[in-house]
C-alpha cells in the first residue's frame, strides 16, 4: 500500500532522528535494566506510584501539576515539555503499545487516553492487575478543564488538579467573553501540510478545528472532515482571509512570499493582507492547560486591530 | 553446486552418484542446523524481553506450568511468560512456517521465482478488509450504539482474503481447468482494484486510522494470545500437514503442466488443493499478525540455494526456515527500541534483504544454468 505510506509521510510531522535517539538510548536503558533486575524491584517498594501515561495530553498535565518525578515511561505523542521524552523510557506510539514494554517498567498506574492499544496489548495490561485508568479526549474547553481533574484524581492529586482545572476554566470564561467583542469574524484556513504543492486543511471535527472556533474565527475549511487534501479551486473559493500553519514542522517552512505565489492562495484576501500566522504545534493543539493561552495568542493574530489584551487569570501553570 | 549448471547428459555415473550424494550430504546439514538454530531462537525468544526476568525463573515458571501446580504461578514475571511471550513465540513460529511453505507452493505452482503468497489475492482482500474495518467499522457499529469488537479486524481480513482468492480462482478456472497465467494477470488487475479501494479508504480515514492501517500493513506479533493462537493453529496446521502430498505434484509440474499430466499426476487437484490450503492458511496469518512481507519469497529462494529445488526437503524446510526468521526478526522487534516495539514487517526486509543479496552474489552462477 505504497499510497498510504505516502500519505502517512505526509501526515506526520516530527522529526525522525528524535526515534532514533530514544531507540538507541533506550536499548542502553535496558541492557542495564537487564543487568539490574533486582534495583528495580526494591525501587518498587519504596515508591507508592509508578506512572506509565500513554497519551501527550496526560503528560502535560502531570507535568503541570509536578508530578513528573513519578512518571517512569512516555508514549512518543508526549511531546511538550520536551524534557518528557528525553528523561523518560519511551513505550512507543499511543496506538501501538507493547503490553511487556509497558509492564517492564513495572508501572503501579497506567494512564492512557481513550484512543490508546491496541485493544490486545490494553487487554494483557488488564490481565496483569495493573490500575489502568482511561481519558476520555475531548477538545472542547468542558472536555479539558474535565480532563485535566480527571488525570489530578487517578494520579492522587486530586486537589491541586482541581485548582488547574479552576483556572483553566476561568480562562475560557475569560477567552469566551473577548470572542464575544470581536469585530466580523476572520475566515480562516489551516494548513497542516504542503508536500508536492498539494495542499492538506484541516476540515471540521479536526483539532485546528476546535482551537479556530476558540479563537473567535471562522474554518473556511468546514465542507471537509478531519484532515484532508483540498483543491486549488476550492481554497480560491473558500477565500481565507488568514492562512493559519503550524511552525517548524514537516520541512514545509514555506515563507509568506512563497505560499501565496502558489495558484491556490494569490487570488486569496489572505495573500492579499499577506496574512499568514505560524504557532507552535504543540502549544496550538495540544489541548491542555496552556490551550486558553494558545487561542489568546491566536486570536491576538488573527485580529491584530482588535488589540487583544492577555487574559488577567492567572496563568495555570505550575512548572 | 557447479554440477548443477552443466547438461545431465554429459554427467557420467559416478559424477550423477557423487552430486546425489553431495546434495544428500547438503539436505542433512540444512536440516540439523536449522532444527538446531530454530530452537535455539525459540528459547533466547522465550526467555528475552523488556521485562527483565532471570533465565532460571523463567524454567522455573515453564516447569511449574508442565509439571507443577499451575495455581501457584501469581505474579507478573509468569504472566510475562506464559501469556505474552509464549503465545507471541508460537504465532511468530506458525505464521512464519505458514508464510514460507505458502511461498515455495506458489513459486512451484506458478512456475515463477517471484510469486509469493500474495499471488492469490490473500493480502489484496485482506488488506482492503482490514482497512474497511479499521475505518468504517466504527462508524457503521456507532448507529448500532456497541463497539467494534475484538476479532472484527481479524475476522474481517480473513474473510476478504478468502473471497478475493475465490473470485481469482473462479475467474482462472474454465471447464475444470485452471490456467495459472490466467490466475497470475487477473491477480494483479484485483491486487490494482484492492488497492485502489484501500486508497478511497485511507482518503476517507483520519490520522488515528491512518496510523492503524500503516502499522497494520507492517505487521505485528505484539497481538498474540492464547485465544488468537487456538483460533489460528488448526487453520494453518492443514497447510503443513498437506506438505508430503504436495511435493511429489510439485515435483512433476517443473517440467511442465502437461508433462507432469502424462507422468500420472493429478495436477488439477494439486492445483486446487495448493490454492485453497494457501489462502486459508495466509488468510489466517495476515489476520493475527497484519501483513508480513519478504518471508514467503526470500525463505524458499534461500533453501533452494543451499539444498536444490526437491520440494520434499523444499517445503518442510521452508517451514522451518521461515519460522525460524520470524521468531528471529521478532526477538529484534521486541528488543531492539523496548519498551516500545517495532513493527516486524520492518525487521524481517532488515535482517533478510542483506543476506539474500549476500547469497545471491556469491551463487549468481547456480542461477543462471
Amino acid at each position: 500500500m505504497p499510497s498510504l505510506r505516502t500519505r502517512f509521510a505526509s501526515l506526520r510531522s516530527r522529526p525522525q532522528h528524535r526515534e532514533l535517539g530514544a531507540a538507541i538510548g533506550l536499548t542502553l536503558l535496558a541492557a542495564t535494566g537487564l543487568i539490574a533486575p533486582a534495583t528495580i524491584g526494591g525501587a518498587l517498594a519504596q515508591t507508592p506510584e509508578r506512572i506509565v501515561v500513554a497519551g501527550g495530553v496526560i503528560t502535560e498535565v502531570l507535568y503541570a501539576l509536578g508530578l513528573e518525578g513519578k512518571i517512569v515511561g512516555v508514549d512518543t505523542t508526549s511531546q511538550f515539555p520536551a524534557e518528557a521524552l528525553r528523561d523518560k523510557p519511551s513505550i512507543g506510539y499511543v496506538r501501538a503499545l507493547s503490553a511487556e514494554g509497558v509492564l517492564s517498567l513495572k508501572p503501579s498506574l497506567v494512564i492512557a487516553v481513550e484512543g490508546a492499544g491496541p485493544p490486545d496489548a490494553v487487554s494483557l495490561l488488564n490481565e496483569a492487575g495493573l490500575k489502568l485508568a482511561r481519558i476520555s479526549e475531548d477538545n472542547s474547553p468542558e472536555g479539558v478543564v474535565t480532563k485535566i481533574e480527571a488525570i489530578g484524581a487517578v494520579a492522587g492529586a486530586a486537589e491541586p488538579a482541581k485548582r488547574l482545572a479552576q483556572q483553566t476554566k476561568a480562562r475560557f470564561d475569560e477567552l469566551a467573553t473577548l470572542r464575544t467583542a470581536l469585530p466580523a469574524k476572520k475566515k480562516v484556513l489551516f494548513v497542516l501540510s504542503l508536500q508536492n504543492g498539494r495542499v492538506l486543511v484541516g476540515g471540521r471535527n479536526s483539532s485546528a478545528d476546535s482551537i479556530i472556533a476558540m479563537a473567535g474565527g471562522v474554518n473556511v475549511a468546514a465542507a471537509v472532515e478531519g484532515y484532508k487534501p483540498m483543491t486549488d479551486e476550492a481554497i480560491l473559493a473558500a477565500a481565507p482571509d488568514v492562512v493559519l500553519m503550524m511552525r517548524n514542522s514537516g520541512g514545509h517552512n514555506a515563507t509568506p512570499e512563497e505560499l501565496f505565489a502558489m495558484p491556490a492562495f494569490a487570488q486569496t484576501p489572505a495573500a492579499a493582507g499577506k496574512s499568514l500566522v505560524r504557532m507552535d504545534a504543540l502549544y496550538l493543539l495540544g489541548f491542555g492547560p496552556r490551550t486558553p493561552a494558545a487561542a489568546r495568542d491566536l486570536m491576538a493574530e488573527l485580529y491584530p486591530d482588535a488589540k487583544i489584551p492577555p487574559l488577567k487569570t492567572a496563568a495555570a501553570t505550575a512548572q | 553446486m557447479t554440477l548443477a549448471a552443466r547438461p545431465a547428459g554429459a554427467m557420467t555415473a559416478t559424477a550423477l552418484a557423487s552430486f546425489a550424494a553431495s546434495r544428500r550430504r547438503q539436505a542433512v546439514i540444512a536440516v540439523a542446523g536449522l532444527t538446531l538454530l530454530c530452537l535455539l531462537l525459540t528459547i533466547v525468544a522465550i526467555g528475552q524481553g523488556a521485562f527483565a526476568i532471570a533465565p532460571g525463573r523463567v524454567a522455573e515458571i515453564l516447569g511449574t506450568r508442565l509439571f507443577g501446580d499451575a495455581a501457584e504461578l501469581q505474579g507478573r514475571d509468569a504472566l510475562v511468560v506464559l501469556n505474552i511471550r509464549l503465545p507471541r513465540v508460537l504465532l511468530g513460529l506458525l505464521v512464519g512456517a505458514a508464510l514460507a511453505v505458502s511461498g515455495a507452493l506458489m513459486q512451484g505452482l506458478f512456475r515463477n521465482p517471484l510469486a509469493d503468497p500474495g499471488l492469490v489475492g490473500v493480502s489484496a482482500g485482506a488488506g482492503l478488509a482490514a482497512a474497511a474495518t479499521i475505518v468504517l467499522g466504527d462508524r457503521l457499529l456507532a448507529g448500532m450504539a456497541m463497539k467494534l469488537p475484538f476479532a472484527a479486524l481479524p475476522f474481517g481480513a480473513f474473510c476478504g482474503g478468502l473471497i478475493s482468492t475465490l473470485t481469482l480462482y473462479l475467474i482462472a478456472t474454465r471447464q475444470g481447468r485452471t490456467s495459472v497465467a490466467t490466475m497470475l494477470l487477473a491477480g494483479v488487475a484485483l491486487g490494482a482494484l484492492a488497492g485502489a479501494l484501500t486508497g478511497l479508504l485511507a482518503f476517507l480515514s483520519d490520522d488515528r486510522q491512518l496510523r492503524d492501517l500503516t502499522f497494520w500493513s507492517m505487521g505485528s506479533l505484539g497481538g498474540a494470545s492464547w485465544t488468537k493462537l487456538f483460533v489460528i493453529a488448526p487453520i494453518v496446521l492443514p497447510l503443513l500437514l498437506a506438505v508430503p502430498l504436495l511435493a511429489r505434484g510439485l515435483n512433476g509440474l517443473m517440467l511442465g503442466e502437461a508433462e507432469a499430466y502424462h507422468l500420472g499426476i493429478p495436477v488439477q487437484r494439486i492445483k486446487a488443493l495448493a490454492i485453497v490450503l494457501v489462502a486459508i492458511s495466509v488468510g489466517a496469518s495476515v489476520a493475527a499478525a497484519g501483513v508480513i512481507g519478504f518471508v514467503g519469497i526470500v525463505v524458499p529462494h534461500l533453501i533452494r540455494l543451499a539444498i536444490g529445488p526437491d520440494h520434499r526437503l523444499l517445503l518442510p524446510l521452508s517451514a522451518l526456515g521461515g519460522a525460524t526468521l520470524l521468531v528471529a526478526a521478532d526477538i529484534v522487534a521486541r528488543m531492539i527500541v523496548a519498551p516500545a516495539e517495532l513493527p516486524i514487517g520492518i525487521v524481517t526486509a532488515a535482517l533478510g534483504a542483506p543476506f539474500f543479496l549476500w547469497l545471491l552474489l556469491r551463487r549468481a552462477s547456480t542461477l543462471d544454468g
